[in-house]
């Protein structure tokens, strides 16, 4: 199954909440995936800096001797703030693609989850409401974030296997489905030269929208062609530092709810993720059409 | 007159309440209130009681029903009316896949859009849409009649036995072995009928009639080799 939710504002008063709000939708959808859950969030961005999540499994410990470490290697200030077993790296905008080729290189350990000036991305397995505990995610603020919570069915139940995916500076990818032609797809890019650490299925749904847009593609003409080269089930959510989208596959089994009024975008894998967001009474709801992209940006 | 309140009282003490009712009860009138999405509300009832869910439901809404009247303010979840045998449904929101599945009588009337796979296997049952379908609707369907007030999408009656399908609006694809078939007295009859059950003011002499052109479910031994 897997359950997904999104929640996109264009209302600035509810930013403070969004987490709160993110978090209840992704915990009512609990009993649609118990294995691992995580949220990407989209929140306050300095001009000039970027911002790398890390994951690393001893926490805490494995980032006190890092600060220092990365800061020699870059000749740079950078801080590091922990967050349970992620922490989120702040470092000078043009010292970001470095800073990763040293991670890569001196610190395999250590996995990078996102990249960008405003995106976050936390996952671990376990339940929805552990993992939203573990992280404070009902503390965060943004301005949209999407949420994940998987039935493992195409590789093993870690980190790595967890959702969302980072597809790019700034992007990420939560998947309901199953891909079926994820091992060619993979070897095919994989001669192209992108990187995929895992064998999930969802990690080569990011790596080719990657690929796509490493070519020139918007990220909607991406989505478009994936309509074309992926065979299998899905319900995409994407994010992009000022976006929101939902694709569908043309059978559309894998369900999809979406809300919109005046004050947000909200996307269920079922309508009970959506029942306590505000004025939903009064919201316009509806199942997004198959194979046709849906797009919201600031 | 009787309330029950899904998020304080649960959802199995709901449909074992009405589950329980004899067909001479006296309790006969009940309100759902806070479906707040749940899934399976209202299944398996087999008495004449009208049953008003307020608000939109989950998965497997008003399935397996025999007798009862069914109302739901609001939308529908997939799997809505699964295997109905008797009694009536009315969704006055929009319905999600495979609404009225493998239905064997009774009618199920949706107000607004029903998603893909609508009428998938129906055996019997009357289904009327006031708006549009999705794709791969009344999917090998058997028996009995599905109104589309609006437009129908891809592939519709594929592989189709012996329903009766009327569309007012396009049809964006016919499915295999679905073809248009003439509008007789006798059809325009029925549909006079269902849409006045549906409480639908469409004119039946604005419907297309589609059916089965019968030549993929008997077996064609010259054809042996394409099955």
């Amino acid at each position: 199954m897997c359950g997904i939710v999104g929640l996109f504002l264009k209302d600035k008063s509810l930013e403070p909440k969004l987490g709160q709000m993110l978090s209840e939708m992704l915990i009512t959808m609990t009993d649609r995936g118990p294995d691992s859950a995580g949220i990407a969030i989209y929140g306050q961005e300095q001009k000039g800096r970027s911002k790398l999540t890390v994951q690393s499994e001893g926490g805490r410990e494995d980032y006190a001797a890092l600060q220092n470490d990365l800061a020699a290697a870059l000749e740079t200030d950078l801080s590091i703030t922990t967050n349970d077993t992620h922490a989120v790296i702040d470092v000078a905008a043009d010292k970001a693609s470095e800073l990763r080729t040293i991670l890569s290189a001196q610190h395999p350990d250590i996995r990078v989850m996102s990249q960008g000036d405003s995106i976050e991305i936390y996952k671990e397995v376990g339940l929805p409401g552990a993992v939203s505990e573990r992280f404070h995610v009902s503390a965060m603020s943004g301005s949209h974030g999407i949420g994940h919570t998987r039935m493992a069915t195409e590789s093993a139940v870690t980190t790595d296997g967890a959702h969302p995916y980072s597809t790019g500076p700034d992007q990420c990818l939560v998947h309901n489905g199953s891909l079926s032609n994820h091992n060619a797809l993979r070897r095919k890019l994989t001669r192209n030269g992108i990187k995929i650490e895992s064998q999930n299925d969802t990690e080569v749904g990011a790596a080719y929208l990657t690929w796509k847009m490493s070519q020139g593609n918007s990220l909607g003409e991406a989505l478009e062609s994936s309509l074309k080269d992926l065979d299998g089930f899905f319900t995409f959510v994407v994010g992009t530092k000022d976006g929101f989208g939902v694709l569908r596959d043309p059978i559309a089994c894998k369900p999809a709810v979406l809300a919109e009024t005046d004050q947000y975008v909200a996307f269920g894998s079922e309508h009970r993720a959506l029942v306590n967001l505000p004025g939903i009474e009064d919201a316009r709801v509806w199942e997004p059409e198959p194979a046709t992209v849906y797009f919201w940006s600031h | 007159m009787l309330t029950y309140d899904l998020a304080a009282d649960g959802l199995r003490g709901l449909n074992a309440a009405l589950q329980a009712q004899s067909p001479d009860t006296n309790q006969s009138q009940w309100d759902v209130i806070n479906p707040k999405g749940s899934h399976a509300i209202a299944v398996g009832l087999n008495a004449p009681i009208d049953v008003t869910v307020h608000g939109s439901t989950g998965y497997y809404c008003a399935g397996m029903n025999q007798q009862a009247n069914i109302r739901v303010k609001g939308s529908v979840g997939p799997g809505v009316c699964e295997n109905m045998m008797s009694g009536k449904v009315v969704i006055e929101g929009d319905a999600s896949q495979y609404a009225g599945a493998t239905g064997h009588g009774c009618l199920l009337v949706i107000k607004g859009n029903a998603s893909s796979r609508c009428g998938i296997s129906m055996k019997g049952m009357d289904i009327v849409v006031h708006r549009n379908i999705g794709h791969m609707s009344a999917f090998m369907a058997q028996a009995g009649n599905l109104v589309v007030c609006g437009d129908a999408g891809d592939a519709l009656g594929d592989s189709l036995y012996e329903a009766r399908l009327f569309v007012r609006g396009s049809v964006k694809s016919l499915g295999a072995d679905c073809i248009e078939k003439e509008m007789r007295p006798e059809h325009i009859a029925i549909l006079s009928d269902l849409l006045e059950k549906a409480e639908s003011d469409a004119k039946p002499e604005e419907f297309k009639r589609y059916g089965s052109a019968r030549k993929l479910y008997n077996f064609d031994v010259d054809k042996n080799t394409t099955y």
